[in-house]
């Protein structure tokens, strides 16, 4: 089975993904399709997009071989794939950017997105800010609370910053939005969604433009290990930093991968955001997903301590994965996570995203079982930076 | 003829539009939900309008999304808006009935189950707000199996060929988006919204029907001119909400005052 021709031509990853979107928004979303399969293959833009990841971003970005934090697990070879060391600290400037360069070209002047963390909003920002777009940021009220650093940046960028104080205050209603704004100003407006969701053409859009990540990987492990990988594992809200890196590897059945979904106060309170492993398919925020829902089709609250995991859907493509058996969706709970992420800073002096502290926590499980021949590589896909405020309340400290 | 169709066929024969008045099912509160239905029927709708409470009404406007959290503070479900429907087709077995909302509720009861209830309950058509023509045909057929009309939505954004997709399948009456936006907004060009409704009324055999934006008799009266029918939503909801605390005599009487001009602006 060929994974990586999906899409089809509708947008569907078997039976998931679609176009489930309002009428106002059928048509812009015709012409980004179309203007996206102009741009994929045209040489000059993809050009632009390269010198972009190579001088703005900082592309490639290294692959690591944490020797001291393999040799303390006792199995596994761990390799991280340093996206948190990205401008803006975190893999979601990859897609940004991409997506940017399209708006530009398709003559849109004002940018909107949604952020969680406040990692894609900081990059949409970022981008806004150096091609001179307007740009609006919807964030949920309650985030704005635990990532106060990131909404600093975007505000110091020139974004306008709007706080979601619908529904759950947090990702989903941000989104609900940002959509919102989309149907009333499409006109001039190009929404970049950060995550591989959303109506046909986005989860495509942002795989294709994260999936540089799995490409570097692969020839960063047959050169650095002589060898692919045994497993990769990546953290999963949404999923764009997973499918970002799986893409490459899909065809590579010896290559396992793993999602790591935010698992909460555990699976079996109901606290958690892990709808592939406790979630059922439906339709949400334009496409058919697993989703965290009641028995009556509305979407619940999700809890996690990590804001960019806090989501009741999933990526169409990682729901098709899992019913494929193709990726295995595991979650790690926010316990775990702090575990992970004490674990990768004392070890080997690299703080990473309390998102990011997901998939560590895994490998903590996952490396152990290997034998130190085999190798895992885990996306590093953001930098903790702007999770201070939640860890120094967490540890007892004041900032 | 259906219900639907009748109507339709009255209000022509009477030289006016249809009024369609929205009101979101258990909003206030979900015991009132009936007698508000009769009392806007009483005051001069032709068709009914229930918005299904959903999470996560990404096309809607505040004035809806709030109306929504407060019947989903009952916990109003699907199943329950179908019992409303039920209850008020024991009084009143000529006016349609029409349920507005999105996909997931009705996914998650499943499809053909849903096509099913709503027909037993009485319910003449369904518009869901994010099945659009491409992934509408499932639930179409579900529907036309159990004679209901799948309705659909038309936008100032939606080309030709796409409304021709969309007329293909659709049912009962063509809802045209008058603005772009969500549900609520500032209407703006009247002459855009005639222009695209002849275009619409040119393509199909269906009625017309205008929503989004009509706040008031006078634009009503206008709409009325070429329109088929004009459906009042958030101006009809944020009356409601106005006196919402005030006794459900006032929240009743409310509601009918703010149709009757709009109704008598109508005729033609």
């Amino acid at each position: 089975m060929d994974y990586t021709q999906y899409p089809d031509a509708k947008g569907h990853f078997g039976i998931y993904g679609g176009i489930f979107a309002p009428e106002t928004l059928m048509e812009p979303l015709r012409e980004l399709t179309q203007a996206y399969h102009h741009y994929r293959v045209d040489p000059e833009f993809l050009a632009e997009l390269e010198d972009d990841f190579q001088h703005y971003v900082g592309r490639p970005t290294p692959l690591y071989h944490a020797q001291r934090l393999s040799n303390h697990l006792g199995g596994a070879q761990i390799y991280f794939k340093r996206e948190d060391l990205n401008h803006t600290g975190a893999h979601k400037i990859n897609n940004s950017i991409g997506q940017a360069l399209l708006a530009k070209r398709m003559g849109k002047t004002r940018i909107i997105a949604e952020t969680g963390a406040g990692q894609h909003g900081v990059a949409t920002a970022t981008v806004a800010a150096r091609l001179g777009l307007e740009c609006v940021i919807y964030m949920g009220a309650d985030d704005i609370v635990r990532q106060a650093p990131n909404v600093m940046r975007m505000k110091m960028l020139g974004a306008t910053v709007v706080g979601v104080t619908s529904g759950t205050r947090t990702l989903k209603d941000a989104l609900n939005e940002a959509m919102r704004d989309w149907v009333s100003n499409v006109d001039n407006t190009f929404y970049i969604i950060g995550t591989a969701a959303g109506p046909h053409p986005y989860p495509q859009i942002v795989r294709d433009f994260q999936s540089v990540i799995g490409r570097e990987t692969k020839q960063q492990c047959l050169a650095q290990i002589g060898a692919l990988p045994d497993a990769v594992v990546a953290c999963v809200g949404g999923g764009s930093n997973a499918i970002g890196i799986f893409y490459d590897f899909l065809n590579d059945e010896g290559v396992s991968l793993y999602g790591v979904e935010a698992g909460g106060d555990g699976l079996e309170t109901g606290r958690h955001a892990a709808p592939l492993n406790a979630g059922r398919p439906g339709v949400l925020h334009g496409n058919r997903t697993y989703l965290m829902q009641d028995e009556n089709g509305q979407i619940i609250g999700t809890h996690s301590i990590s804001a960019g995991l806090d989501y009741p859907g999933v990526g169409p493509e990682h729901a098709f994965l899992k019913d494929t058996g193709r990726a295995n969706y595991v979650a790690i709970t926010d316990d775990e996570a702090l575990d992970g992420f004490r674990l990768l800073t004392k070890m080997e002096g690299i703080i990473p995203a309390l998102e990011t502290s997901h998939a560590i926590a895994y490998i903590a499980k996952l490396a152990p079982e290997l034998s130190k021949h085999q190798s895992i590589v885990v996306n590093l896909s953001g930098r903790g930076d702007k999770d201070m405020n939640t860890i120094a309340a967490i540890e007892g400290f004041t900032l | 003829m259906n219900r639907l169709e009748t109507v339709f066929a009255d209000t022509r024969a009477h030289n006016r539009a249809a009024l369609i008045p929205y009101i979101a099912a258990g909003d206030p509160h979900p015991l009132l939900t009936v007698p508000l239905m009769h009392a806007l029927v009483d005051a001069g709708a032709d068709v009914l309008e229930l918005g299904i409470p959903f999470s996560d009404p990404m096309a809607d406007g505040p004035v809806i999304q709030r109306a929504t959290e407060r019947a989903l503070r009952y916990g109003v479900s699907l199943r329950n808006v179908l019992e409303m429907v039920m209850d008020f087709r024991r009084q009143d077995q000529l006016t349609p009935v029409v349920l507005m909302g999105y996909a997931n509720p009705i996914e998650a009861m499943g499809i053909e189950q849903f096509a099913h209830e709503a027909a037993s309950a009485g319910v003449d058509g369904v518009l869901t707000v994010d099945y659009p023509a491409e992934e509408a045909m499932p639930v179409t057929q579900a529907l036309k199996a159990q004679g209901l009309a799948n309705i659909f939505l038309v936008s100032p954004t939606t080309p030709v060929e796409r409304e021709q997709a969309t007329l293909q399948q659709a049912g009962g009456f063509i809802y045209y988006v008058s603005l772009r936006g969500v549900t609520g907004a500032k209407l703006s060009d009247l002459a855009e919204v005639r222009a695209k409704v002849e275009e619409l009324k040119a393509q199909s055999s269906l009625p017309v029907g205008v929503g989004f934006g009509i706040r008031d008799a006078e634009t009503a009266g206008k709409m009325a001119a070429f329109a088929d029918a004009v459906v009042v939503g958030s101006a009809l909801v944020e009356a409601i909400e106005a006196v919402a605390d005030k006794g459900d005599a006032v929240v009743l009487a409310a509601a009918a005052a703010l149709i009757k001009p709009i109704r008598a602006a109508l005729q033609r």
